[in-house]
C-alpha cells in the first residue's frame, strides 16, 4: 500500500436507513490516479457506500450518517459544504444508463453548460466523446436523440457525460450489470485509460471485472469492510478467510 | 480543474442555489395560493349565505319575496333525480365495467366501446343536454319531467361509474378468478361470488363521485327545461321538477343582493350534501383498504 | 350435477353475456345518437343559412332583428375564456405540479392533493357565483370602466376550475419521468432549480402539453360560470373586460327562452352544439394521444 495521501478517505463510517446501518464503520482510503474496486455480494451496502461519496445518498429519505468522509481532507459533510460543490469533484456513472432525453451532445454539454465551465463547448464534447471511446460512433450524428444509442453507447454516453465536467474523481455504480460481454470489454479497456487522468471508484459484482481493472480492491459483507489491499494480494493471497471463500467461490 | 481543490462553495454557486431556493419557494407560494383561493370561495359563500341556513329555509318553495324563499322543492327534485339517476346509471355502468373486464374478447368492437368511453367523458355536459332535450324531451314526449332528466344524468355520469367499476375490477388478482374456475364454477359465478364483492369498495366510491357529479350538474338540467318555477313537489317519475343548482342559478342570476345571499344559502346546502357523500366514499376506500 | 341442469346454467351464462354487452354497448349508441342529432338538426339549419355565412360570418344575433348567424363572436367569446385557462391554469398548475413532485414531502402531498380535489369537486355554478359576487366586483375595483358582465372575471374562475385536473396531470407527467434522470442530473452538479427546469420539465412536456390540452377542451365546454359571469353579448372582441357570449353560454340562453322545436332558432342550438363537440372531441383525442405517446417512452 502506497503513502501517498487519499484524494477521498472514509474514517469510520456509517451509514444508515432509518434505524438499520447498511455500512458499518467502515474505513477505506481511495488513492488518487487508480482504480478501486468494491466487490461484495448483493445486498453489502457497497452501492450505498459509493452513493455515500458524492452525496447522492441526500435524495434518499431516511438516511444518516456517523463518521467522517474527507475529501483532501476537509470534511465532505460539513456543514458549510454545499453538495453541488462536492459533486462537481466528484461524478458519477450509474448502474443502468440514464442518458437525458435529448440530443448526444446536449447530453455531454449539459453539465459544463450549467455549471458555465469555461472554454469551447464544442471542443469539450468532442473531448469527452473521445475519452469515453464514442467519438468514432456518434461524430456524424451528435444532434441525434442519445435515446437512439444502444445500451452500451448510452453508458459510455454517461461516462463521456461525467468526463466533460472534468472531475477528479468518477463513481461508478456497477457500469456495466446491464451490458453484454462487449460492451463491457469496451469500457473496462476505457477505464485503463481514464485511470491516467482520473480517480476511479467502482462497484461491481463481477470478481473478474475487479481483478482484471482495479489497482485497489475492498472487499464488503453485510456493510463490513472485511478486507482492503492491492488487488493482487486481495485475490491472490487474501488475508481474511472470507475473502477467500468469496473470491474463489465465485472465481471457478 | 478549473475550480479551487478545498470544497468552498463558489460564488457563482451561491447565485446558483440562491435561484433555486427562490424557485423552491416560489412554487410553495403558488400552491399555497391555490388552496387559499379555495379558503377564499369557501368563506365568500358561508358568509354570505349562512345566515338564511335555517329549517325555514329547507321547508319552503322559492318566492319572489326572499325572506320566505326556501329550497323545499329544489332539494326533493334533486332528490328524486339523484335517486332516478342512480337506480339507471349503477346497474347500468357496473354491468358495462363487467362485461368489459370479465367478458370482452380483445377485438375491435372492444376496442371502439373503450375509446368510445373514454371520449364521452370528456364530453360536455351541455352537450348531454342537447341530447336529452332532443331525445328524451321532445322525440320521446317525457316533457320536462324528473324521469327525462334523471336518464340525461345517467348517459352523463355513466362512462364516469364504468371507468371508475372497470378499475376496481381490474385491480382484483388473477389468482382468484383462476382458484375459483378451478373449482369448476361459470364465469358469471365467478364474478358474483368472487370478483364484485372484491371490487366493491372501489365501485362504490366510483358511484358516489359519479353521484355526487350528477347532483353538481346545472347545464343539461337547464337545457331540458327544468328552470321553471315550481311550487309543489314532485310526486312521479313523470312530474316535473327542479334542482338544487338550478335553483342557486335562477337566484345568482338575478341582479337583487339579497337573492345572492339566498343563492349563497342554496350552495352551502348543496356543498354540504356532496362533502357528506364525499366523506362517505372516504369511508368506504378507508374500510376497503384495511380489509 | 345433471348434463340439463349444466346446459341451462350455460344457457343463462349466455343470456347475462349478452344483456352485460348491451349495458358496455349503450355507450356507443349514446355517441352515435349525440352525432345523428346534431347533424341532423345542424343539416337542417344549413338550408336556411349557407355555411361560409355561419363559419366566418361576424355578426350573431339569431334572436334579434335583423337576425345574423355567424358564429364568430361566439368562437372569439370561447377563446377568452381559454386565454384564462392559458395565463393563469397552466402556469399555475405546472407550478403546483413542481412542488408537488419535486418539493413536497409525502405528508404535505397527502393533504395538497385532496384538497386540490375539493376544488375539483365543487359545481360549477358555485364557480358562476364566485366569479359574479367576488371576483367581478373584485376587477371593477381596479379597473371601473369593467362591465359587470365580463370576459374576464369568467375566464378567471374557469382558470381556477381547471387548475386541479392541470395540477393533477402535468403532476403525473413529473413523476413518471424516471428519478434516474434527475440523480444523473445531480451527479453533474446541478442545483434543484436546474434539474427541474432543464430535465424534468422538459422530459415531461408532452405530458405538460397534454394536460394543457385537456384542459382547454373542459374550458371550452364549460358552461354555467361563463353563463352567469360572462354575459349574454355576443360580441366579436379580444377585450376581456367586455360582456361576451360563449358557444356553450349561448346555448343555454336559447333554451332558457320557450323555442318551438322545428324553427330556425331550435336549429341554432344543434349547429353551434355542433362545433363545440366536434371541437373539444377533437382536442381530447389529441390529448389522450399525446398522454399514450409520451407514456412509451419511458415504459
Amino acid at each position: 500500500m502506497s503513502d501517498a495521501v487519499p484524494i477521498l478517505n472514509a474514517l469510520d463510517l456509517s451509514i444508515a436507513y432509518g434505524k438499520d446501518d447498511a455500512v458499518k464503520n467502515v474505513t477505506l482510503p481511495i488513492l488518487e490516479k487508480k482504480i478501486t474496486a468494491i466487490i461484495g455480494p448483493s445486498g453489502c451496502g457497497k452501492s450505498t457506500f459509493l452513493r455515500s461519496l458524492n452525496r447522492m445518498n441526500d435524495f434518499i429519505d431516511g438516511v444518516s450518517h456517523r463518521g467522517q468522509i474527507l475529501y483532501r481532507g476537509s470534511d465532505l459533510y460539513a456543514e458549510n459544504v454545499d453538495p453541488v460543490e462536492a459533486r462537481l469533484r466528484i461524478g458519477m456513472v450509474f448502474q443502468k444508463a440514464n442518458p437525458f432525453p435529448k440530443s448526444i451532445y446536449r447530453n455531454v454539454a449539459w453539465g459544463p453548460g450549467i455549471n458555465k465551465l469555461p472554454g469551447d463547448p464544442n471542443e469539450r464534447v468532442e473531448t469527452a466523446l473521445k475519452q469515453a471511446a464514442l467519438w468514432d460512433e456518434v461524430s456524424d450524428r451528435l444532434n441525434d436523440s442519445a435515446l437512439n444509442l444502444s445500451g452500451g453507447q448510452q453508458q459510455r454516453l454517461c461516462i463521456a457525460r461525467a468526463l466533460a465536467m472534468e472531475p477528479e474523481i468518477i463513481l461508478m455504480d456497477e457500469p456495466c450489470s446491464a451490458l453484454d460481454p462487449v460492451s463491457t470489454a469496451r469500457i473496462e479497456d476505457l477505464l485503463f485509460e481514464l485511470k491516467k487522468k482520473f480517480t476511479i471508484v467502482i462497484v461491481t459484482h463481477n470478481m473478474q471485472q475487479a481483478a482484471r481493472v482495479s489497482d485497489y480492491t475492498a472487499f464488503l459483507e453485510n456493510g463490513v469492510l472485511i478486507e482492503y489491499g492491492e488487488t493482487d494480494q486481495v485475490f491472490t493471497r487474501p488475508k481474511e478467510t472470507r475473502t477467500e471463500e468469496y473470491v474463489t467461490g465465485r472465481f471457478g | 480543474m478549473t475550480t479551487n481543490k478545498d470544497l468552498v462553495t463558489s460564488q457563482r454557486l451561491r447565485q446558483r442555489q440562491a435561484k433555486a431556493t427562490f424557485f423552491k419557494y416560489f412554487c410553495i407560494a403558488v400552491t399555497g395560493s391555490a388552496v387559499l383561493i379555495l379558503g377564499i370561495l369557501l368563506y365568500q359563500i358561508i358568509s354570505d349565505g349562512y345566515r338564511w341556513v335555517d329549517w325555514q329555509f329547507m321547508t319552503s318553495y322559492p318566492s319572489r319575496f326572499p325572506e320566505k324563499a326556501g329550497i323545499l322543492s329544489a332539494f326533493v327534485g334533486t332528490l328524486w333525480l339523484v335517486s332516478l339517476t342512480a337506480l339507471l346509471a349503477i346497474p347500468t355502468g357496473v354491468l358495462a365495467a363487467i362485461y368489459l373486464e370479465e367478458y370482452a374478447p380483445k377485438n375491435r368492437w372492444t376496442q371502439l366501446i373503450e375509446v368510445n368511453i373514454a371520449n364521452l367523458a370528456g364530453v360536455p355536459s351541455i352537450v348531454f343536454g342537447i341530447l336529452g332535450l332532443a331525445l328524451f324531451v321532445r322525440f320521446m314526449g317525457l316533457n320536462r319531467s324528473v324521469i327525462a332528466g334523471a336518464m340525461t344524468m345517467s348517459l352523463l355520469i355513466l362512462p364516469v361509474i364504468i371507468i371508475a367499476a372497470k378499475e376496481a375490477i381490474r385491480a382484483i388478482p388473477n389468482s382468484l378468478r383462476q382458484a375459483a374456475f378451478a373449482l369448476g364454477a361459470t364465469r358469471w359465478q365467478v364474478v358474483r361470488a368472487h370478483v364484485l364483492p372484491a371490487a366493491l369498495p372501489g365501485i362504490l366510491t366510483g358511484i358516489i363521485l359519479a353521484l355526487s357529479r350528477a347532483i353538481g350538474e346545472t347545464a343539461p338540467l337547464i337545457m331540458i327545461g327544468a328552470l321553471t318555477y315550481v311550487a309543489f313537489l314532485p310526486e312521479s317519475p313523470m312530474d316535473e321538477f327542479t334542482a338544487l343548482p338550478i335553483q342557486i342559478f335562477n337566484w345568482t342570476a338575478r341582479p337583487q343582493e339579497t337573492f345572492h345571499e339566498l343563492a349563497a344559502g342554496g350552495i352551502i346546502v348543496l356543498l354540504g350534501v356532496l362533502l357528506l357523500m364525499n366523506a362517505l366514499a372516504v369511508y368506504i376506500r378507508y374500510r376497503g383498504s384495511k380489509s | 350435477m345433471t348434463a340439463l341442469s349444466r346446459k341451462s346454467i350455460r344457457w343463462g351464462e349466455s343470456i347475462l353475456e349478452r344483456v352485460f354487452f348491451l349495458c358496455a354497448f349503450l355507450s356507443v349508441i349514446t355517441t352515435a345518437v349525440v352525432i345523428f342529432i346534431l347533424i341532423r338538426e345542424t343539416l337542417i339549419f344549413f338550408e336556411s343559412v349557407s355555411v361560409t355565412e355561419f363559419l366566418f360570418g361576424t355578426r350573431w344575433t339569431p334572436l334579434l332583428e335583423p337576425k345574423s348567424y355567424g358564429i364568430l363572436p361566439l368562437v372569439a367569446g370561447t377563446a377568452l375564456i381559454v386565454v384564462g385557462v392559458a395565463l393563469l391554469a397552466l402556469p399555475i398548475g405546472v407550478a403546483c405540479a413542481v412542488f408537488l413532485s419535486e418539493y413536497a414531502s409525502a405528508r404535505a402531498r397527502s393533504i395538497i392533493k385532496p384538497t386540490l380535489e375539493i376544488l375539483a369537486g365543487i359545481p360549477t355554478v358555485v364557480y358562476g357565483f364566485f366569479a359574479l359576487t367576488f371576483v367581478t366586483p373584485l376587477i371593477r375595483n381596479f379597473i371601473p370602466d369593467t362591465q359587470v358582465f365580463n370576459a374576464a372575471s369568467a375566464a378567471i374562475v374557469v382558470g381556477i376550475m381547471v387548475l386541479p385536473m392541470v395540477a393533477s396531470l402535468c403532476d403525473d407527467a413529473l413523476r413518471a419521468v424516471p428519478q434516474s434522470l434527475r440523480h444523473g442530473a445531480y451527479s453533474l452538479g446541478a442545483t434543484s432549480f436546474e434539474v427541474t427546469t432543464r430535465v424534468v420539465v422538459p422530459a415531461g412536456l408532452s405530458g405538460i402539453f397534454a394536460a394543457f390540452v385537456l384542459a382547454v377542451s373542459r374550458a371550452i365546454g364549460e358552461t354555467m360560470a361563463v353563463t352567469l359571469a360572462a354575459g349574454a353579448t355576443p360580441n366579436l372582441t379580444l377585450n376581456p373586460l367586455e360582456s361576451i357570449q360563449t358557444m356553450t353560454a349561448y346555448i343555454v340562453q336559447v333554451s332558457l327562452g320557450d323555442t318551438p322545436a322545428g324553427s330556425l332558432t331550435y336549429q341554432t342550438l344543434f349547429a353551434v352544439a355542433t362545433v363545440l363537440f366536434a371541437t373539444t372531441l377533437i382536442l381530447n383525442i389529441f390529448g389522450t394521444w399525446i398522454m399514450r405517446r409520451f407514456r412509451e417512452v419511458y415504459e
